[in-house]
């Protein structure tokens, strides 16, 4: 597996997802966002971070940049393409996963660990994750709350594209174990054809038992 | 050209005094560009007139200090060719007339006087103060700085991982903001403001300057009045995005061999990074004012040159390097202007459009600089009271539950979870323990890092509340287990002018230099911010110590959760019962007065050795050091921690009681053991003569003190609520 990484000038979790995409020997290579041609690669991660500072809607300068058009490219072709957190925000702006990251609906950035529920454990993502799996794993962002027309809704509910759930320790999906309001408690989404995955929790931060848990290792054992 | 008047210089905030020397000085009537750059250098802010000859007392050294005060910020050894450098800055002013601004860009100024020496920044600490939680401007103020500062920190991607908050009314029109940062470089790559060498060009990089921030230093040197919201246009503001490009710009430009000196454009912008890095090299500058990339339309030099626009930096590069440096900031779309070029003149020269708009010796706006030695008087140590009557009938539940719902004792995850506190991967103890642990990046060792002060301390006997601020960060730092190696230190206090107050800053400098020198523990950078007064009132001094630690193995970093039942707790240390100025008697009984804890500096040294080595050795299971509440609340906090309650029994009454549960002796820290290791721990403490006393054992559920009985459960309610109940109000 090589992974190429898209780095933003704003972009801050680019380092953490070269170091755990090195620890599960993924060979990595990272790509200014001024590329215009991305290296053979398999997947291509953009990472967390304020890509051009995001004073506009969060992504969607990047989405528009030059390196973006051959990650579009890559993706249509079938290629992996993983977003994280301002990554998934660049992911719904350049039109590769539906709907869109509103605020927060209590306003505040959130920077804590909360646990998902793998509802899809039949991606290149999350293969090797279990069935149902609760993960404990930080999110760390202001615009986390997804939302999505009713018919965006029905069509990633009918192919399976809800991929993780914000949930309680026991697994359940309420009002109570979501943190930023987001619709049906979306943490993460696919494309139709399941080569495209966002999602606002930062599972590279979830790789170190030091740090505090390794929920996140799945993930990434998934796309070796 | 114009000449100036004393009215003028007056309204720049200088004396009529220091008007006459500046003339004395030059020889001549300074133009009104001269004048403004004069009233920058000569601030209180930016000249230490009246705390210079105090702060020249503090110990600054010690085996791992490689620089201490007078650069961007200190610099430590932590082995194998890693130096840690770190610093704390106070942004009170501007934070009181527009709270996000003022914040994030305390943030950005703290972060640039890091990555100006070489060093990526690692993390960041705060310690922020506002007044009572019912005036009302404490909640806009509370929200605005907490956001302000996680926007900033946030954006350019560097983890918020410690910090304090207090609320008390004497912040009332007053608050405090306080920033510290410290960053990871290698021993051989650290960069410093000396210019040299005739000839060499100087450069400006970064963001564009506008208006913003024009006598921000000149505000900060001043006291408030009910006017204050006038000053709305002197607070300058934060580009975070600017400054993630130009931190990267920077230590990309580091890495090759271009660098003379760098200096990044703080407090009173050009004027004191020009004049700085001159003075420090012994040589002039001549800057074309032309050359500044210009954000706004017509700015005339005095603008030019007081402007206070973020994420600037001035460089002195090695010359023909001009080509090569152009590069790297034009990669990260920064500005880039060659503006002037070093002298052998000694003077510091401008001109714009083709006129010499100043020229005044280096000399005459450092070293001339006006010294004070200002009056000042002691406060004397108050006599104790007999509080006992008081304190008899207390019931100990109902004191317990009120410390733990205060909003000074408070859960705070309110405000650090909006401080994304573990970006770049190496938080190993988030917010909330004793102290910050974090991994230096691709090592096993980590630096902890804890902010400190104890402002009831201190107004009521300032030289043991200077001690005592430095204490604490040294125990916090020991309880997580790391060597305490050196402090920075914010100083805030109200008018110096007054004797007073002066009398204040003279006895907490004492403080700090006797706890420092004790403890082997130097001041290695640091901050002053005076006249935090607002219509006549002056703040309670509040010296903020930030302490750096380093543990060499990070995987034996310790925290105060308890880890499980049937395990022993000790205290470490002695307890007498102190209960004057403690936060029960402050904060709860409204019992103001009488002393402050007393310090033993070689109980603190010994008790903290004692401690490591127990982390050390795997015998210590959870450490907390006791402070704020004394036992109970220690007690408290390592249940909630650990989810697990705890047994005691004092074998007291009455009064008694309440000071040994609540009373806030210095020096003292609770720890869990295994019974297994209960001969160990009691031969080790003989043999180092560390004063030991058996609180009790760790149980399921409830925390149990004497016949009192509270749930984990209930604790944890009463201590997470406090912030979400204020702010949803």
């Amino acid at each position: 597996m090589k992974a190429s990484v898209i780095v933003f000038p704003g972009s801050n979790c680019d380092r953490d997802v070269q170091v755990a995409l090195k620890k599960f020997q993924i060979d990595t290579t990272m790509v200014w966002h001024q590329e215009t041609t991305l290296p053979k690669t398999d997947l291509v991660v953009l990472p967390g971070g304020f890509s051009y500072g995001d004073y506009l809607r969060c992504g969607s300068m990047a989405s528009k940049s030059k390196v973006m058009n051959e990650v579009i490219k890559h993706a249509e072709d079938g290629g992996y393409v993983f977003g994280i957190c301002n990554g998934f925000q660049i992911l719904t702006e350049s039109g590769l996963l539906p709907g869109a990251l509103l605020r927060n609906n209590k306003l505040k950035f959130i920077c804590k660990n909360v646990f998902i529920k793998t509802t899809n454990n039949q991606t290149a993502f999350t293969k090797k994750i279990s069935e149902n799996k609760i993960l404990s794993i930080p999110i760390a962002h202001n615009e986390g709350n997804y939302f999505a027309s009713k018919e965006e809704i029905q069509s990633l509910k009918d192919n399976n594209q809800i991929i993780f759930q914000y949930c309680d320790e026991e697994g359940n999906i309420s009002g109570e174990s979501n943190p930023n309001g987001s619709f049906l408690n979306i943490a993460g989404i696919s494309n139709q054809n399941k080569n495209v995955l966002g999602m606002m929790p930062h599972p590279e931060r979830s790789i170190d038992q030091l740090l505090g848990g390794v929920d996140g290792q799945g993930i990434f054992q998934s796309l070796l | 050209m114009e000449i100036v008047t004393v009215e003028q210089a007056t309204k720049l905030g200088l004396t009529s005094s220091e008007f006459e020397k500046i003339k004395e000085l030059i020889g001549r009537t300074p133009n009104f560009t001269e004048l403004g750059i004069f009233s920058a250098m000569w601030n209180e802010h930016c000249s230490y007139k009246s705390s210079k000859v105090w702060l020249s007392q503090l110990p600054t050294k010690n085996k791992y200090v490689i620089q201490g005060p007078g650069e961007n910020a200190g610099v430590i050894d932590i082995g194998d060719d890693d130096v840690a450098i770190f610093k704390i800055e106070s942004h009170n002013h501007p934070s009181y007339i527009e709270p996000y601004q003022g914040a994030a860009t305390g943030v950005g100024g703290i972060l640039r006087d890091i990555f100006t020496m070489g060093a990526r920044p690692i993390a960041n600490l705060n310690s922020i103060r506002f007044g009572r939680p019912e005036h009302p401007k404490t909640k806009y103020l509370l929200n605005g700085v907490v956001s302000g500062i996680a926007g900033y920190g946030n954006c350019i991607g560097i983890p918020t991982v410690g910090g304090e908050v207090e609320f008390d009314e004497c912040y009332d029109g007053n608050i405090l903001v306080n920033a510290m940062n410290i960053g990871i470089a290698k021993k051989d790559k650290v960069f410093l403001s000396i210019a040299s060498g005739v000839g060499n060009p100087v450069i400006y990089v970064g963001s564009k300057t506008g208006r913003d921030g024009i006598h921000g230093a000149s505000m900060a040197s001043q006291e408030f009045d009910d006017n204050s919201d006038a000053k709305k246009p002197t607070v300058q503001v934060g580009d975070p995005f600017a400054e993630k490009l130009l931190l990267e710009a920077c230590l990309e430009l580091m890495k090759t061999d271009t660098i003379i000196s760098i200096q990044d454009m703080g407090a009173a912008g050009l004027t004191s990074s020009s004049v700085e890095m001159a003075s420090k090299g012994k040589l002039g500058i001549e800057i074309d004012l032309n050359k500044v990339p210009c954000r706004e339309k017509n700015m005339q030099p005095f603008e030019l040159m007081l402007s206070e626009s973020q994420e600037r930096m001035l460089i002195v590069l090695k010359e023909g390097k001009e080509k090569e440096a152009e590069k790297i900031f034009k990669k990260w779309d920064l500005d880039f202007s060659v503006i002037g070029k070093m002298t052998g003149s000694k003077n510091l020269v401008l001109h714009f459009n083709n006129e010499v708009v100043c020229d005044i010796s280096i000399t005459s706006l450092a070293d001339e600089a006006p010294k004070y030695n200002r009056e000042w008087v002691s406060t004397p140590l108050p006599q104790e009271i007999d509080m006992d009557a008081k304190l008899k009938d207390l019931d100990i539940k109902d004191c317990l539950k009120k410390l733990l719902s205060h909003e000074n004792q408070a859960n705070k995850s309110w405000v650090w979870e909006q401080y994304d506190h573990m970006v770049m991967g190496d938080t190993i103890q988030k917010p909330g323990g004793d102290a910050a642990v974090i991994r230096v990046h691709g090592t096993t060792k980590a630096l902890a890092a804890s902010v400190d002060c104890t402002p009831r301390y201190c107004i009521s006997y300032p030289h043991r509340g200077g001690m005592q601020a430095v204490c604490e960060t040294y125990r916090n730092l020991s309880a997580v287990g790391a060597e305490p190696r050196a402090i920075t230190n914010c100083l805030n206090f109200g008018n110096p002018e007054k004797k007073e107050i002066m009398g204040q800053f003279v006895d907490v400098i004492k403080g700090i230099k006797e706890a420092c020198a004790a403890l082997d523990y130097p001041v290695i950078s640091g901050n002053v911010s005076l006249y935090n007064e607002t219509n006549g009132v002056g703040i309670k001094p509040t010296p903020t110590i930030g302490g750096v630690g380093l543990i060499q193995d990070s995987t034996k970093s310790m925290d105060y959760a308890l880890k499980s039942t049937g395990n022993l707790l000790f205290i470490i240390g002695e307890t007498k019962g102190h209960i004057h100025q403690s936060a029960l008697c402050h904060d709860i009984l409204y019992l103001k007065k009488g002393p402050p804890p007393s310090l033993d500096l070689n109980e603190e040294k010994k008790n903290s050795f004692f401690v490591r080595e127990l982390i050390e050795t795997g015998v210590a299971k959870s450490v907390h050091d006791i402070s704020d509440g004394g036992i109970a609340l220690a007690t408290a906090e390592m249940c909630m921690g650990g989810n697990i309650g705890a047994e005691i029994n004092t074998n007291l009454i009455g009064p008694e009681r309440v000071k040994f549960l609540f009373g806030e002796d210095q020096a003292r820290y609770l720890i869990e053991i295994n019974n297994k290791d209960l001969k160990s721990l009691i031969q080790l403490a003989k043999a180092k003569e560390v004063s030991l006393l058996q609180l009790g054992i760790t149980r399921q559920e409830h925390l149990v003190i004497d016949e009192t009985k509270i749930s984990v459960a209930e604790m944890l309610k009463l201590n997470n609520n406090w912030f979400h109940n204020y702010n949803s109000k």
